[in-house]
């Protein structure tokens, strides 16, 4: 209970301070809405054509806004040196971890929620048809991108280049998710159910969430002590 | 027990010994001031005590125990070079978020009680971005008080404050060590810090060259004990 | 010893290739539906699971390193992760002709040539993480915590095209194919060649690696005294 109390302690503190001054997430979620629009316009894409790349659009759009958000997780923390406060702190590094990933993790989900009416209007894409299925792609898939975003945020919280580095070790971990994602995404929106063709995708999904919170969860304390 | 232990701490930086054979202790109740030019190692050595970093070779204990666990960490109090505050949080937000984070039995009631011992209770809802460098430290050493740690480390915490915020601060350092606990503090500010100190040490290239009781001839000359052990 | 044991293991590597070459180019015949080009599968699976097997031993050197603090075990990671990184270019790379010659694309997006492409980058990702560290054990440590995590994409590789319909075709050598023995024995004979050559690089990498570790500590010293 204990490290659960400490969990939301941290997020809090994340969401609290983010939404105070709205930088990251304002940023986002401008990239997030700026992206689709422009796609939109340039490619003017038909019915069928968006129903094909709904998927690939919709997550490639997530993976960059969400980076504007999961790159500043551990950034915000340098000034001040403030790292060494939470350092210092009689918390585990699983704690601060999970913490800080919810709180990322309410942040882009949101940034997503807002993207998808924009999408629907601006492609005339009927979206909602599986809507609780999608919510739950939407919902593992976010979390995969926040934990991956989340602990390299810690990797590189004091490197040279972070905001070069971040992105660039991030987005080739993520491309299992990402493509499991897509696939899911580009089916629901097609009004097609989860399962049977796409279970493996799921079932790849999920594992990877797993399999990743773990590790980090694991490793974090390693990351900024030793 | 001995409450801050170094020994033979050694750290490379690449090719760089910042810190060479370095033995050091700290008896509960001691006032440690550790000084040394700048580059000296100073604050190398306080963060490896810390905890924020490890020795390539040797050992720190902090009340007999590794300064990582954690009940060692919720007894340790720590002022680095900068506050450790968040700007976008009020003073109070941030002293009640780090009450929690102690696991404080009230952590808003100790929050107020600090901002009043440090003079800040007016300003309780401000931003830390709005204020002026004084009240920055005051708070800071609030945060580091907050949890009645056993052991403070502090990185040359006097400098760059204002009269008052060293007024703070002195009076609450002596009120720690008249309740029996422990200071270590890394200064340049020879004259505060010798004031309150009972050991002194010097770290010179990082080595200690120096570790002694403070005698009234460090008080009355702060540069007694560079010129009688320090290199030019 | 030691470079005895290296050139030891060099020659007879360059000896079984020698043999190799020559058994997949004089002896072996054409393939019944692909013709001359299907002999670069003798280079492009054994690059593969030579890669493979880099990639393991650097997360047991990385997962080790972190438990002992030995720098021994990060010089092994950083050595045997580029030597493996070579072997998948290799294999990408023949891969790439083959496809261009049997299917007429030089790439294709499907699971298995996406894992292998992304598992280039990511321990491509690892050479460049430890490149913008400076400070010794930092990097050392952080190389070891990335290399964990890149680890577990290789999986992800190795499980795909059992998982996945895709255009790489079905394994030929395991998968239950009928192919010929003397075939079979020729890859088997290659990957052993290209394993050898993967230890003598690395024993190579890893030696210099250490004279340079050597030549901080006489710096350290030095400046100490």
């Amino acid at each position: 209970m204990d490290f659960i109390r400490q969990v939301l302690v941290i997020t809090r503190k994340d969401l609290r301070a983010e939404l105070r001054t709205k930088e990251a997430i304002n940023a986002s979620l401008a990239f997030a809405l700026v992206i689709l629009v422009l796609f939109s316009f340039a490619f003017d894409p038909t019915a069928d054509q968006t129903r094909e790349m709904s998927g690939g659009l919709l997550w490639i759009v997530f993976a960059f806004a969400g980076t504007l958000v999961l790159n500043r997780s551990f950034a915000r923390e340098l000034p001040n040196d403030c790292l060494d406060a939470l350092v210092a702190a009689p918390i585990s590094g699983g704690a601060l971890f999970l913490g800080k990933a919810l709180a990322n993790f309410v942040l882009v989900m949101a940034v997503e929620l807002v993207s998808l009416p924009v999408f629907g209007i601006f492609y005339n894409v009927h979206w909602t048809s599986r809507f609780w299925s999608l919510l739950l792609v939407l919902a593992l898939g976010t979390w995969g991108l926040t934990v991956i975003g989340t602990i390299f945020s810690a990797l590189t919280v004091n490197i040279r280049l972070r905001e070069l580095m971040a992105p660039l070790l991030v987005y080739p971990m993520l491309i299992p998710a990402l493509m499991s994602a897509m696939q899911l995404t580009m089916d629901l929106i097609a009004g097609k159910p989860l399962g049977g063709d796409n279970e493996i995708w799921l079932r790849l999904l999920v594992a990877f969430d797993v399999i990743f919170t773990a590790l980090s969860l694991l490793l974090l304390e390693t990351v900024l002590v030793g | 027990m001995t409450a801050v232990a170094a020994e033979g701490v050694w750290k490379f930086y690449g090719d760089y010994p910042a810190l060479r054979d370095v033995i050091l202790h700290a008896e509960q109740g001691a006032c440690l001031a550790l000084i040394g030019r700048n580059g000296a190692g100073k604050t190398t050595l306080l963060r490896i005590i810390g905890g924020f970093s490890k020795a390539a070779r040797g050992q720190v204990r902090i009340l007999g125990s590794d300064p990582r666990e954690t009940e060692t960490r919720r007894r340790v109090g720590w002022i680095g070079h900068g506050i450790s505050v968040y700007d976008e949080l009020s003073a109070f937000e941030n002293l009640s978020l780090f009450g929690r984070l102690y696991n404080l039995p009230h952590p808003r009631k100790t929050a107020m009680e600090w901002l009043e011992r440090t003079g800040l209770e007016r300003v309780k809802d401000g931003l830390v971005r709005e204020f002026s460098r004084g009240m920055r430290q005051r708070l800071a050493v609030a945060r580091a008080f907050l949890h009645q740690p056993s052991v403070l480390l502090l990185d040359e915490p006097f400098t760059a404050l204002d009269d008052r915020a060293i007024a703070v601060l002195q009076r609450l350092l002596r009120e720690a060590l008249a309740e029996g606990r422990t200071v270590v503090m890394s200064t340049h500010q020879l004259r505060e810090a010798l004031e309150l100190a009972t050991q002194v040490a010097l770290l010179n290239r990082g080595k200690i060259a120096f570790h002694g009781e403070r005698t009234p001839e460090m008080v009355a000359d702060p540069g007694w004990v560079y010129a009688h052990y320090g290199e030019g | 010893m030691r470079e005895k044991i290296i050139y030891g293991l060099g020659i007879l590597a360059a000896v079984l290739l020698a043999r190799n070459l020559y058994s997949i180019f004089m002896q072996l015949p054409d393939e019944a539906s692909q013709g001359m080009i299907y002999r670069i599968i003798f280079f492009h699976v054994p690059a593969a699971i030579t890669a493979m097997l880099c990639a393991g031993t650097a997360a047991i050197a990385s997962v080790t390193f972190l438990v002992t603090k030995n720098f021994k075990y990060d010089a092994v990671a950083v050595a045997v992760t580029e030597v493996g990184l070579a072997f998948l270019a290799a294999n990408l790379v023949t891969g790439s002709i083959w496809g261009r010659i049997i299917w007429g694309i030089w790439w294709t997006w499907d699971a298995r040539l996406t894992s292998a492409l992304v598992c280039w980058l990511l321990y491509a990702g690892y050479l460049m993480l430890r490149q913008a560290i400076e400070e010794p054990t930092a990097r050392a440590r952080i190389g070891a915590v990335f290399n964990i995590f890149a680890f577990t994409d290789v999986p992800i590789v190795f499980f795909s095209i059992k998982w996945w319909r895709t255009q790489h075709p079905q394994p030929v050598f395991w998968g239950g194919g009928s192919i010929d023995p003397a075939m079979y024995w020729t890859a088997a004979l290659n990957l052993l060649a290209l394993v050898l050559l993967a230890v003598v690089l690395t024993l190579i990498r890893l030696r210099q690696e250490e004279v340079q570790r050597e030549i901080d500590s006489l710096r350290r010293y030095a400046h100490a005294v």
